[in-house]
């Protein structure tokens, strides 16, 4: 592998200037003549507006305009989509409501976006939008699932009869009803998945610049995926054509799926800077913003049932969800509780039976999409809650019913359209359990009770499906774009080489492994290695960065454009040694004929390529090269994790003494870069189990959004992880990786769950565990509730 | 208005700012060390953690008024010339960050939390003491190795 390529423990290329305070988020930029924006939002869940009077706003200090939807519309910006079409049960296509980047007649959760006031400084506008007059009828609201689908709940949308965006299903019901009917124990459970925050530290911002004389924009902005930013902000919201508009992602602090979306502030950033003649606008969020725009996750409510025959083995799942989808549809909100969610209902387990059907509803609270996993954290703590409860049901160890249903053979084709390829389930539940010492947590359990505290040990078996994905099979499930990824190569004259990738890292080290990737290849230092990314008019085109799809679909198309000009250089090669092509090999950076001390370095063969005074006969000059990578299959990261707890009967309180991870990622780059992102996975997870709750009242106001309500994870709050790797290589792409970007926030809250409710003999307990609830629900055990 | 004269990264700096003007909007938007970030707006998040007179300080929660003849270190003055902070190197070399928008807070905090209480530092200190920096990114595990390291060479050097 070298000291520089893959599985070595690279320190990473892009921490320097993090370090010394010199990286360069969107925020940082500066453009000439900025002006800033500043929003005015809805204070109502639920409203009809009567009336915007901006005239004494108009007349403060600094103001440059104040701009409303009225004015969007009539310019011809398109309304926001969501771009994966899901279909319901009778075929019916899914209930859109129009989302419009200003609202200028009914709001529909608190924080829209009504109005933008544009002036001199941040302050000013700030100033000025607390001046603009909104009148507002206010609406009935409705902020749950349960009751938005009730007879008689307040109406969002005309499109959507009784707030039902869709009804639909996966799998055979019939086949399901019948092992239900004839199993030996049914588990049954009510499962809510808690509404969270994404909460990148890096609030989300946007600096629009409209040049009137090119008719062209440029848009910084904090984007995992700018090239998508582009082509939807062309192709759908008719702001600019796409060769007119220019998408800059510089350094973004964190996304955790919060930043694939274009949201309303970057449309109306752009509008806006045409609007006031070209002078460009700037808009940064302060957090309380963010808590009420950025799109939130997960908020799932859940009823399964899970069939088991006389000898334990799984042979039939049912699952209805219930999933809130806010106020409108986000760009990817509804392949998250369908395709990325029902379809990872069969866990590591051999089920021959799986039905599932979800309602996906509207509701007065700010709109969710993907975060952090995406649909399978939701789908692995339905099933591994499920699993730890019948084992406590059918009273056998919670791993022992877990191992008899492992699947064992592959490729495994699951009744929910995944079909596996490849696996090891024993070996990390075996890691797991021996990196915990399994075998002694009853002496442990005994030790803690002779303290007074209640201790408990929890098992999570996750898998997910990453890649995303191939496109023609996307396609066929309804996504409006493929999700293949895109690379260029650039051998510069001089040999250093320049990878411009379609990949966005915002904390994810792309500038360090993917030139480990090229030094595994060519044996060159990473230092000469530069990774370019995150500009639409540096890279042609890329889908970006989410779904732990930039390994496996990323670095797959830079191998392959790195197999290209491997090619052409070996052949440029063979050329000037007057070798046989064949007989080169690549070795230490340098094309060697095998076997001699014939060679020549990456610097003779890129300076051959450009001054093309001597190649082969008919080759063209350069040595460059393009490759579009599309997946053969969704990858499939798969793992073990183990919590320990002890919680304290008299206060309820829950710390987490023991956390051990054990994932099979396949081929891993560097293991440094991928425990960090197993670390951060779990602390979300964690975050989502014991402590984070987006909470809204029945009147559509989001209580907890501050850090002074919304438990963020502190470094108080959790332990130090023991992680450990298992190895099945994939066999789907040439480096054989799956993904571990969201596998720690995947498979975490289960695992904690689980430990909490071994602890306190009581399985009736929802995240986020709190205090509290832990503590009523040691009550309701009937256990003691303070130390003796 | 008020003009406001402190030292930034060893060097006199005077700026004419509105009265309400914040610490960090001044080392931002004035004097462009943009190093120094924004987080939240409840002083929560750590973000923006400078050292003023010593001491880290939450430079979002200060007016810039209340820096008058300070002396103020930013992340872009913790290096010195040319050599990087011991705690700038432990963050690096234990991967202590990942997207970085964090990062100036928690080494501003970390070097102040060592020059506090010693390089003799147990975890379970560092992680009570890290209570007013949040990261989304690392989990911690890899920020309180960092500021473990950093503080044994700091202790070293000192």
């Amino acid at each position: 592998m070298g000291a520089e390529g893959i599985g070595a423990r690279v320190k990473r290329k892009e921490d320097k200037r993090f370090i010394t305070g010199l990286g360069k988020y969107t925020d940082d930029v500066e453009l000439p003549r900025a002006t800033h924006a500043a929003f005015v939002r809805s204070e109502h869940a639920h409203a009809r507006i009567g009336g915007i009077d901006a005239s004494a706003a108009k007349a403060m200090p600094g103001v440059v305009d104040v701009l409303t939807g009225d004015q969007l519309v009539a310019d011809g910006i398109g309304n926001l989509i969501c771009g994966w079409a899901i279909s319901s049960k009778d075929g019916s296509p899914m209930n859109m409501g129009a989302y419009r980047a200003l609202e200028h007649e009914i709001v529909r959760h608190v924080g829209q976006a009504i109005a933008v006031v544009i002036a001199e400084t941040d302050s000013q506008a700030r100033d000025a939008a607390e001046a603009v007059s909104v009148s507002y009828e206010e609406l009935p609201a409705v902020a749950s699932v349960e009751d938005a689908l009730k007879a008689g709940a307040p109406q969002l949308h005309p499109e959507a009869a009784g707030n039902l965006i869709y009804d639909w299903e996966i799998g055979d019901k019939a086949a399901v009803d019948s092992a239900l009917s004839g199993a030996a124990h049914v588990t049954r459970m009510e499962i809510t998945n808690n509404r969270l925050a994404p909460n990148a530290m890096e609030p989300r911002a946007a600096l629009a610049s409209y040049d009137p004389a090119e008719e062209h924009y440029t848009l910084y902005t904090t984007s995992q995926n700018p090239h998508v930013a582009r082509l939807v902000l062309s192709a759908f919201y008719a702001v600019a054509p796409e060769h007119k508009l220019r998408v800059i992602a510089p350094d973004v602090g964190g996304g955790f799926g919060s930043k694939i979306y274009i949201y309303p502030e970057e449309i109306v950033c752009l509008w806006a800077s045409k609007k006031i003649g070209g002078r460009p606008v700037k808009w940064t969020a302060q957090r309380a913003e963010s808590f009420v725009t950025d799109a939130h996750g997960r908020d799932h409510v859940t009823v399964a049932e899970m069939a088991f025959d006389a000898d334990n083995k799984i042979i039939g799942f049912k699952v209805n969800t219930k999933a809130n989808f806010g106020a409108y549809m986000s760009l990817f909100s509804s392949c998250v509780p369908t395709y990325l969610y029902a379809t990872l209902l069969s866990g590591q387990y051999n089920i021959p039976a799986i039905y599932c059907d979800v309602q996906a509803v509207y509701t007065n609270t700010v709109p969710v999409d993907a975060y952090r996993g995406a649909g399978r954290p939701e789908a692995t703590y339905v099933v591994e809650r499920m699993m730890e409860t019948a084992a406590r049901e059918l009273g056998v160890d919670p791993t022992d019913l877990r191992a008899k249903n492992f699947i064992q053979e592959f490729p495994h084709q699951t009744p929910v359209i995944m079909c596996y390829d490849a696996g090891g389930y024993d070996a990390h539940m075996a890691a797991a359990k021996e990196a915990i010492d399994y075998a002694g947590f009853p002496a442990r359990k005994a030790e803690a009770a002779s303290r007074g505290k209640l201790r408990g040990i929890g098992t999570s078996c996750y898998i997910e499906a990453c890649g995303i994905a191939p496109s023609a099979a996307v396609g066929s499930l309804g996504a409006g774009v493929g999700l293949w990824e895109s690379a260029e190569v650039r051998v510069n004259p001089v040999g250093t080489i320049e990878i411009l990738t379609g990949s966005h890292s915002h904390g994810q080290s792309h500038e360090t492994t993917f030139a480990q990737v090229v030094a595994d290849r060519l044996g060159v230092p990473i230092d000469t290695v530069a990774i370019v990314h995150g500009d639409t008019d540096k890279v042609q085109f890329g889908m970006g960065t989410y779904g732990s799809r930039s390994g496996a679909v990323g670095m797959s198309a830079i191998v392959k454009a790195m197999e290209k000009v491997e090619a052409k250089a070996k052949k440029i090669a063979a050329h000037l040694l007057e070798a046989d092509e064949g007989d080169i090999v690549i070795e230490n950076g340098e094309f060697k004929v095998a076997g001699t001390d014939q060679a020549k370095t990456m610097t003779d063969i890129g300076l051959a390529a450009y001054t093309a005074h001597n190649l082969p006969e008919g080759m063209e000059p350069g040595l460059k090269e393009g490759a579009f990578y599309d997946p053969t299959n969704f990858t499939f990261p798969a793992g073990t994790y183990m919590c320990e707890v002890e919680i304290d009967p008299a206060t309820g309180q829950t710390e987490i003494v023991n956390f051990v991870a054990a994932d099979d990622f396949g081929t891993i780059i560097n293991p440094m870069v991928v425990e960090g992102q197993v670390h951060g996975g779990l602390v979300q997870g964690i975050g989502q189990a014991l402590l984070e709750n987006a909470v809204y009242d029945d009147s559509g106001q989001l209580l907890s959004g501050s850090y002074m309500d919304y438990c963020m994870p502190r470094a108080d709050d959790v332990p130090s992880f023991e992680v450990r790797h298992t190895t099945t290589v994939c066999p789907g792409n040439p480096l054989g990786m799956k993904g571990c970007g969201e596998a720690g926030a995947i498979g975490s809250p289960p695992a904690v769950i689980n430990a909490v409710t071994d602890a306190i003999g009581n399985n009736d307990l929802s995240m986020p565990a709190t205090p509290e609830k832990v503590w009523s629900a040691i009550g309701a055990a009937g256990m003691p509730q303070a130390a003796e | 208005m008020a003009t406001v004269s402190m030292t930034v990264n060893g060097k006199a700096v005077q700026a004419t700012v509105e009265d309400r003007t914040l610490l960090v909007d001044l080392l931002r938007e004035t004097l462009g060390l943009t190093g120094t970030h924004v987080g939240c707006d409840t002083s929560q998040c750590g973000a923006c953690v400078i050292h003023m007179n010593g001491r880290a300080v939450k430079a979002c929660t200060k007016l810039a008024a209340q820096a008058e003849g300070a002396d103020i270190t930013t992340i872009e003055g913790l290096a010195t010339d040319g050599a990087l902070h011991p705690m700038q190197e432990a963050f690096r070399e234990h991967h202590g960050l990942q997207c970085g928008f964090c990062t100036p807070g928690m080494i501003m905090s970390a070097v102040e939390m060592i020059d506090r209480l010693g390089s003799d530092i147990d975890e379970a200190t560092i992680r009570e003491q890290l209570e007013g920096n949040i990261c989304r990114c690392t989990g911690y595990h890899n920020i309180v190795k960092a500021i473990q390291s950093a503080a044994g060479q700091m202790g070293s050097n000192a």
